[in-house]
């Protein structure tokens, strides 16, 4: 709804600006006057950590939230957003972390049944001709007819845009576009969008964590912390570290823990390993695979390359149909009388998930890996005491924040559960630790004290294989780098002195 | 009678197919409809029996037989919406309520149909195609009730609908994501009721076409689990009225399989032959699955976990 009486300009990028916006749950105070600005034809970059107000601020601009106070403007004129709805109206639009499209539909039946006014009949062979003439005046295409499952996740991305875009959307929030891109896509979908900004057919807030896509493509950067706007600027006069310690303010970041100790003996070996992927057509083979005692064997890959599946070949998910694992020179088929054996200890991705029994206790999940044990041998009646001030040490030791130990681990945070898993895997002696995007979804603080466990579990002589999606993470912490790409590790190089850009490309599958 | 001698066979399989299947044809779109928005209806078999008696009971009081076919929609529209309005309570699941409704449909029918046991219902008129034909047996298979032909259309229908109108896009999207559904402002429970609403219908319309064409009264074995076999139908039509319309005729067929092979004479182990629908379902079942991929074609929606 606009206030006044000037319609708003037809056509180009909107100027869009919020002016005190205050958003209060109950006595917690999630966004506090925050006034930010995006000028016509601008890419800004909202930078931040999780729970920072990013999310609270943009859906308050888009209409999901109510501001306690505050304005909007658009094009210099006070609006009032009450939903999503009046959002679009007003030419607002978002592209969503998560992909929106329905993954059965095609790309073209996506974008015509996103429309508000989609005919009752649909005459494909006009509304394709529509189509056609659109995807001309964009600067990138996509696929039309395959189902957007098909559709590669640079692609998915892509069409989120473009869907923006058909709808008539000028000023475009984008929440962690690329968080599922590759570099190179990510640089090419980026690039596409600063691209319409500049020619001044959509004015462009994008949510980030990464500050190598603020310098190359946002013109100025505002920062919040704890629902506060702490700082902003012009990205030309702002470095990498002003805009880190912007956004992490007082406090200091636990330095990267040291790297001590040379690796030793093989523990981990894969030999022609062969198994189907989860879609049964295609095979994961893995050649060769090996992982020393202290050492960090890091696999970067996009999702869906394999590392699943190899995931669930190490954990005894998916049966191999051909080649051997073996630890130690021993063959490992990931039972878990081996894993005791062997002291072979996992951290799955979606730990609540894949390692957890959701509903059962936090000191129950802990106690997993031992629940049975007494000395060398199993036990048949359990021992409840035992059990329970071996959570309470590693609750403890580990900084698990829980209500209680009796609490469903499922009530737990995302951090907290990852944390609580990694407690019990990493206690009593570790030779091999097998872990998959141990930080997925995790703010700073909990994603440095987690690296520094897997660290410190490598300089006491642990063998680690480390599956990341996130590149920054596996340079981080790995010695030697291997990439997945279609099923295959296709590349490999040691960390000290990776070139990024030749990872991207063999990521890509380009190489 | 004409002697077709081992032709008999062929003869009687695609009369049988053309006969049997409509109940199978019905039952599977309106499954077909209903997964398709993302739930699964099991209650289908207590809505085709129930259909069954109501559409006999109705068309016995009016003498009118297409009168019993609309009671039938009509009651299948409200077995379907007594399923889609319990599914849309929080924490309820479609399969336990499926099993439960398709018990209390046969129920029902066999304590409301226990008068219409003994009276004759007119039938469901017939067109005769096989009117070229001189030999009797031809002209018997050749014999098409209205119906088949309607659930024919109707499958040619419900695939254009799914394919080039809003709503069948709208049905594919709820079906598919019930996230994306939401963001776009739809309401996918609405939606979900209407076609498990319709579902029904079409289920009930079986039913009749069981009471009052073939086999042709009420009884309370009036069906041999039409109902349950439609739904496994549906997965392997992979979700598509198309292949609906072949995986009936196919079960139609196996199904005349056993009286064929009996009315040539071959007596022994024929019961064996009864048994062809059942052994074909678990053959494609089997041929087509795989323990390490889901089912393509599958709505993202459909769970029995839900």
């Amino acid at each position: 709804m606009i206030i006044g009486q000037d319609a708003l300009p037809a056509t180009g990028a909107l100027a869009v600006a919020t002016l005190g916006m205050t958003m209060r749950f109950g006595g917690f105070t999630a966004l506090d006057d925050v006034s930010i600005s995006v000028p016509a034809g601008s890419f800004l970059a909202l930078l931040g950590e999780n729970g920072a107000g990013k999310s609270t601020l943009v859906k308050c601009m888009m209409g999901f939230y109510r501001a306690s106070a505050g304005q909007m403007m658009v094009s210099g004129r006070e609006v009032q957003v009450p939903d999503p709805r009046a959002a679009h109206a007003l030419g607002l639009g978002m592209v969503y972390q998560h992909f929106t499209l329905v993954p059965s539909l095609t790309a073209a039946e996506n974008l015509v049944i996103s429309r508000r006014d989609t005919p009752a009949v649909i005459d494909w062979r006009r509304e394709r001709a529509a189509l056609a003439a659109f995807m001309d005046r964009m600067p990138f295409r996509v696929p039309l007819d395959r189902p957007v499952r098909a559709l590669a996740a640079g692609e998915k991305q892509k069409l989120e845009i473009l869907k923006q875009l058909y709808l008539g959307r000028r000023f475009l929030i984008l929440d962690e576009p690329t968080s599922v891109l590759t570099p190179d896509e990510a640089d090419e979908v980026l690039g596409h969008v600063r691209g319409l900004c500049a020619a001044g057919d959509i004015t462009v807030l994008m949510i980030t964590h990464k500050f190598r896509e603020v310098t190359a493509f946002a013109d100025a950067v505002s920062v919040l912390r704890r629902g506060r706007l702490v700082g902003q600027g012009r990205v030309s006069d702002l470095s990498h570290a002003d805009m880190a310690a912007m956004m992490m303010g007082e406090a200091r970041l636990p330095a990267p823990a040291a790297r001590t100790g040379q690796p030793g003996a093989s523990v981990l070996e894969l030999a022609g390993a062969r198994a189907l992927d989860r879609s049964g057509l295609k095979e994961i083979a893995i050649d060769r695979l090996e992982v020393r005692a202290g050492e960090i064997v890091g696999i970067a890959g996009i999702s869906g390359n394999g590392q699943m599946e190899l995931m669930e070949m190490l954990t005894g998910q998916r049966p191999l149909r051909a080649g051997a694992m073996t630890v130690r020179g021993r063959p490992y088929h990931a039972t878990r009388t081996e894993e005791r054996q062997m002291n072979i200890r996992y951290l799955p991705e979606e730990p609540l998930k894949n390692a957890c029994a959701p509903r059962m206790s936090v000191a129950e999940n802990i106690g997993f890996r031992s629940f049975d044990t007494r000395g060398g041998g199993t036990r048949f009646w359990l021992a409840p005491g035992a059990l329970r001030r071996q959570a309470e040490a590693l609750v403890a030791g580990f900084k698990v924040k829980t209500a209680s130990l009796d609490a469903p681990i499922a009530a737990l945070s995302g951090g907290n559960v990852q944390r609580a898993v990694l407690a019990r895997e990493l206690t009593g002696s570790v030779d091999l630790l097998v872990i998959s995007n141990p930080c997925f979804g995790l703010d700073f603080t909990a994603v440095s004290d987690i690296r520094a466990r897997i660290m410190a579990a490598r300089n006491a002589g642990a063998a680690v294989l480390l599956m990341s999606e996130d590149l920054d993470e596996v340079l981080e912490l790995a010695d030697r780098v291997l990439v997945m790409s279609e099923g295959r590790i296709s590349y490999e190089t040691p960390a000290a002195g990776a070139d990024i850009a030749t990872i991207g490309h063999h990521m890509g599958g380009h190489a | 009678m004409t002697d077709l001698g081992l032709w008999a066979v062929p003869v009687a399989i695609l009369g049988g197919a053309i006969r049997v299947s409509t109940p199978f044809l019905f039952v599977s779109l309106g499954e077909v409809l209903t997964e398709r928005a993302g739930r699964i209806n099991l209650g289908l078999e207590g809505t085709l029996v129930f259909g069954a008696m109501a559409g006999y009971a109705v068309a016995y009081e009016s003498g009118s037989a297409w009168a019993g076919v609309l009671a039938a929609a009509l009651a299948g529209v409200i077995f379907g919406l007594l399923h889609g309005l319990i599914c849309s309570l929080p924490k309820v699941n479609d399969i336990a309520i499926g099993i439960a409704l398709m018990l209390l449909g046969t129920g029902l029918a066999f304590f409301f149909g226990t008068p219409y046991v003994q009276p004759v219902a007119p039938r469901l008129p017939a067109i005769d195609l096989g009117f070229w034909s001189g030999i009797p047996q031809v002209q018997a298979a050749l014999t098409v009730n209205v119906l088949f032909l309607a659930g024919i259309a109707l499958a040619l229908g419900m695939a254009w609908m799914l394919r080039a109108t809003r709503v069948g896009l709208i049905l594919r999207v709820v079906g598919d994501s019930t996230d994306a559904a939401r963001a776009m402002g739809l309401r996918p429970n609405a939606i979900r009721i209407g076609a498990t609403a319709a579902g029904g219908a079409f289920a009930g319309v079986a039913g009749a076409y069981l009471s009052l064409f073939y086999p042709g009264a009420w009884s309370q074995g009036v069906s041999s689990g039409q109902g349950l076999m439609a739904v496994a139908l549906v997965i392997f039509a992979r979700w598509n009225p198309l292949n609906c319309v072949w995986a009936a005729l196919l079960f139609g067929g196996a199904g005349a399989l056993g009286p064929a092979l009996q009315s040539v004479g071959l007596s022994e182990g024929y019961y064996l032959y009864y048994a062809a629908p059942y052994v074909l379902t678990l053959g494609v079942l089997i041929a087509t699955s795989s323990p390490n991929r889901a089912t393509a074609g599958a709505p993202g929606e459909l769970s029995i976990t839900k």
